[in-house]
């Protein structure tokens, strides 16, 4: 599998390390909703298909990387530094 | 049912073996059953197999998306042991070892298991210390469990590099005696016959496409061979899960599918006779009485329903495999495959009715479901059966997640690809 690293290009799968689901979102440090917090840690879509992830490029420039990978064959569909989405959480 | 004794083999023997009877019907779906167990697996055979023979309950389909025994029960790589740290494992897991232990007779079905051991080597005093643990915790269950010595490990397996200078040097291990490995085939096909015999339909091609619902309540599946309803369905579909929930409309689980590779080398003279885990990686391997070895290690650690693995976990095996037996280095492997593990967020797992009204759940096996086949099918029938668990399947809840009661056994958190 080669995933197309943003910065460095075209790499070995192996070069990177699977950090699991892209689309969990954390809930508010200050947030005592027990049920958001055990759905973010414990719950997964798990999607055969089309599956979003984030995946670092720890053998690499150490980037975070959102991606979209199909979970049947394989194929990366889009790779982009996970800062640059949209549901990244902006410092104030 | 005794149908398989040294009297009708001699006799088919000597008449053209034209006397043997279908080891199971190939069943057409009707339109209604008691039970529909979806998943014709380990698992899903397991549990018809039980349901019948231990309550009655005999008006049982079991829906097979492919052919019998393609799935997870067909790739694995035949370990069975009970070497687990917390008490609701050892209790689980020791009930499939005494299930195991009469499983040819019960099934008049050779199943060859074969309790050859399973040895675990240390490679550090801390990972001793923590093997010492685990085996005392063992004993206190009532479970075999010993520690050996270099020189007691030397002599079980010669082939192994016990010298110090060694990349990770051995310096002790675990045993359990009682482990050891059975025939995968022959589990799934006894547990099929058995089944068939006492009057469960085994519908194979049969895949499902969606559910029947009464309100919240599920009442039965549509599948490629029509509708199909049931007043109890239940899912033991593996790696699967996720897709097949989705289904009834269960978005999210405490599930992650990851593929798991498996290899076999070509036949070698007898090298190994325990089942044997490496300390420093993951690594296991054993020797099947064809002469190959049967061996694996890590999940590729991503998600996948791929059922085939990548090359770079190839490699990690191999030359994991070198490092305890530096004399197979020229040994050729014969073939590898991919198997879809459902990866639980504690390691152990979930045996429980619902989570909808008429649906019952057995999944989350992480890479060790077959040992677990016949006290899966055993607790799951029970379950099913009764409406509630079995106090050996009572911890393996679905929600135990949300209540924050897991059963982690190594400790290992929230993280499916390092269980």
């Amino acid at each position: 599998m080669i995933i197309k690293c943003p910065w460095c290009g075209p790499r070995d799968s192996s070069e990177f390390v699977y950090q699991g689901e892209g689309g969990r979102t954390r809930p508010d440090q200050s947030s005592t909703d027990q049920s958001a917090w055990n759905a973010y840690v414990y719950d997964r879509v798990n999607t055969a298909g089309d599956h979003d992830e984030i995946w670092q490029h720890s053998g690499g420039c150490r980037s975070h990387l959102k991606i979209i990978r199909n979970t049947v064959t394989h194929k990366v569909l889009s790779v982009v530094f996970a800062c640059d989405t949209q549901d990244q959480e902006k410092p104030a | 049912m005794r149908e398989y004794s040294a009297y009708t083999l001699l006799k088919n023997a000597l008449t053209g073996n034209r006397d043997w009877k279908q080891a199971w019907r190939k069943a057409e779906p009707r339109p209604h059953y008691d039970v529909i167990v979806i998943g014709g697996g380990g698992h899903g055979l397991s549990t018809a197999y039980y349901l019948a023979k231990e309550h009655g309950i005999t008006n049982v389909a079991v829906l097979e998306k492919g052919y019998l025994g393609s799935g997870n029960v067909g790739r694995n790589t035949t370990a069975v042991r009970s070497n687990y740290l917390l008490p609701e494992n050892h209790r689980f897991y020791e009930h499939s070892m005494d299930l195991w232990e009469n499983l040819s007779h019960d099934l008049n079905y050779n199943v060859m298991f074969s309790q050859r051991g399973c040895l675990n080597l240390a490679h550090t005093p801390g990972q001793l210390d923590e093997y010492i643990r685990r085996g005392n915790a063992l004993r206190h269950s009532g479970i075999d469990s010993e520690l050996m010595t270099v020189k007691q490990i030397k002599r079980l397996v010669p082939a192994l590099d016990v010298s110090g200078s060694a990349r990770f040097p051995i310096i002790g291990g675990v045993m359990q005696w009682s482990a050891g490995t059975a025939r995968h085939d022959a589990v799934a096909w006894g547990y099929a016959r058995g089944a068939d015999r006492r009057g469960v339909d085994i519908v194979e091609n049969c895949e499902v496409t969606g559910f029947l619902r009464d309100g919240d309540r599920v009442t039965g599946v549509t599948t490629t061979r029509g509708e199909i309803r049931a007043g109890k369905i239940a899912v033991a579909v593996a790696g699967s899960t996720g897709s097949v929930m989705k289904l009834a409309g269960i978005e999210t689980l405490p599930i992650e599918s990851q593929v798991l590779q498996a290899f076999v080398s070509e036949s070698l003279k007898p090298i190994l006779n325990t089942v044997l885990t490496f300390g420093m990686g993951h690594f296991y391997a054993s020797q099947s009485d064809k002469g190959g070895l049967v061996y694996g290690g890590a999940l590729d650690g991503y998600n996948s329903y791929a059922q085939r693995g990548s090359l770079p976990l190839v490699e990690e095996v191999h030359s994991e495999m070198l490092a305890l037996f530096p004399s197979l280095a020229s040994v050729r492997m014969l073939r590898s495959w991919g198997g879809l593990c459902d990866m639980s967020m504690d390691g152990s797992p979930i045996i429980t009715t619902g989570p909808l009204p008429g649906m019952y759940l057995n999944c989350g096996w992480n890479y060790g479901g077959f040992k677990a086949t016949p006290a899966s099918g055993w607790c799951f029938a029970w379950t099913i059966a009764r409406d509630e668990p079995h106090a050996l399947n009572a911890p393996f809840t679905l929600d135990r997640f949300h209540r924050g009661i897991l059963i982690d056994d190594k400790g290992m958190g929230a993280t499916p690809n390092l269980h």
